[in-house]
């Protein structure tokens, strides 16, 4: 469903994506992990076209995105730190989103029910906490039942009843056939969710394989200490 | 593309400045009519208000709204829509409501208040000078991720059109005045959308013939339909090769 191949980015003297390559198909979920700043969020900016790449070429479902704008009707996103026009309300954003994403799919609000937004629609985007913004993001995120999920630090912010519902339902979604990638620091959490992992340093994909073989290779049982391992041994993968 | 302005223009309309702006316009254009008994020197008067104001208001309003706007065309940007689609529909939410307030304020007065081609050449004048302005500020804005900067650029570029330019224009005159320079200045006045404008009024009224000689030249141009024709093309692309620019940067633009 994604094919990446080759990207390059660079913003200014600073090298951001050095050829990056991977795939992911249907029933996925990717974790993409790796230190601060190694390139995670522009590699996802880069797929949802946000952020246009130096070079290199990135597939989705397909089409060749560059200049497209089509593809992303079948993508939801769910950005790390949500902005959103301030004076809007929680309800307007949402409805705007319905309409601009004039797909016939019926809405998903599953995540505005569980998470009672509802009562919350009066309130403005400017007055709203860290965490009850990332609940609109996600909200927002799985709202049009997109095929691929791209998801940039779901549960940053998030009370652990949150994370937790959030966390079931991108399992639920999982298991209906769609592509789901996350990036994540929490990776106690990833454990139940993905099925592979790929970690990135300093721009470059270092490797990219399932969760067994991960844990297999580096003679762990959690996700958590097989990447501890790597980061500290630098265990050849 | 329609949703967008939709959104922006209910946007703008609630705005209390461009509100503030059409009232601005209005008591000015009341005033200066009932003021003078001649309404010839009320027109000539809210001639020289209206391109003062009017380029000022609609670069820093739209230059100030585009950074605002930042949140609103990142979330979009992530969703099914073309970036162009975005930007023109900024622009065209930007232009219908500045030029709302312009029409409200002085466009109607000036058409109810007074019947005469000048009139109706302002009001038209007042509209494109609008737009013109609302371009030049999508490019600063596209040009520049720092606001202070962007909004800076935006209040420069008003300065030089409505001050320097005509300093650097008398300088040049002054230096070669022992050539013909008509036609030169004729040039000259279409990289400078507000003279241009103030050029096509003035000659339309009976004041032209105090400007002597050169008023001469410039009303056997300027005064046929030819030189309005032509005038106004080049007040269009005024408009729409900036927005053509910036709409070029922003589909490239990393956000």
């Amino acid at each position: 469903m994604i094919e990446v191949h080759d990207i390059e980015k660079s913003f200014g003297k600073l090298r951001v994506l050095n050829k990056v390559s991977f795939s992911a198909q249907k029933g996925q979920c990717v974790a993409l992990i790796g230190p601060n700043g190694c390139g995670k969020t522009t590699l996802l900016k880069s797929v949802l076209g946000m952020v246009v790449p130096d070079a290199g070429s990135i597939r989705v479902n397909g089409t060749e995105i560059s200049g497209e704008w089509a593809y992303r009707s079948g993508i939801g996103y769910m950005p790390q730190i949500g902005h959103y026009p301030e004076q809007m309300k929680i309800g307007q954003v949402i409805d705007m989103i319905c309409d601009i994403r004039q797909s016939t799919e019926r809405a998903d609000e599953d995540l505005i029910g569980a998470f009672r937004l509802k009562e919350l629609y009066h309130k403005r985007m400017g007055t709203l906490s860290g965490g009850t913004l990332q609940k609109v993001s996600a909200s927002i995120a799985f709202l049009k039942n997109p095929g691929i999920l791209i998801l940039d630090e779901p549960t940053a912010g998030l009370d652990p009843v949150s994370a937790e519902i959030l966390c079931d339902k991108i399992l639920a979604e999982q298991g209906r056939g769609k592509l789901v990638i996350i990036t994540s620091h929490v990776l106690s959490e990833l454990d139940d969710l993905v099925s592979h992992v790929a970690y990135m340093q300093d721009g470059d994909l270092l490797f990219y394989k399932t969760l067994d073989a991960l844990k297999e290779s580096t003679g762990t049982r959690k996700l958590s200490k097989a990447v501890a391992a790597i980061m500290t041994n630098k265990v050849s993968c | 593309m329609l949703k967008v302005v939709k959104y922006i223009l209910t946007d703008i309309l609630r705005n209390k400045v461009v509100i503030g702006y059409a009232l601005l316009l209005l008591l000015v254009s009341l005033s200066v009519f009932s003021l003078e008994d001649n309404s010839q020197k009320g027109m000539l008067s809210l001639l020289n208000i209206t391109l003062f104001i009017v380029p000022l208001v609609c670069i820093v309003f739209s230059t100030i709204y585009l950074y605002n706007s930042a949140e609103f065309i990142e979330l979009l940007v992530s969703q099914p829509v073309r970036r162009s689609s975005i930007w023109l529909g900024i622009w065209f939410g930007l232009a219908i409501a500045l030029s709302l307030a312009f029409v409200a304020g002085a466009g109607l007065p000036l058409l109810l208040l007074r019947h005469d081609a000048s009139a109706v050449l302002l009001f038209f004048i007042g509209i494109i000078l609008s737009l013109v302005f609302v371009s030049v500020a999508m490019v600063s804005a596209v040009i520049s991720r720092d606001k202070a900067r962007g909004i800076g650029m935006s209040v420069l570029l008003w300065l030089y059109f409505a001050l320097v330019f005509d300093g650097i224009v008398l300088f040049f005159l002054f230096q070669f005045a022992d050539y013909p320079l008509e036609k030169a200045m004729m040039v000259l006045s279409s990289f400078n959308p507000i003279d241009l404008a103030r050029i096509l009024v003035l000659l339309q009224m009976d004041v032209s013939a105090l400007m002597g000689y050169t008023g001469a030249i410039f009303k056997d141009f300027f005064g046929t339909a030819l030189g309005i024709g032509v005038s106004f093309v080049v007040l269009v692309a005024w408009v729409v090769l900036p927005l053509w620019y910036s709409v070029k940067r922003f589909e490239h633009k990393d956000l």
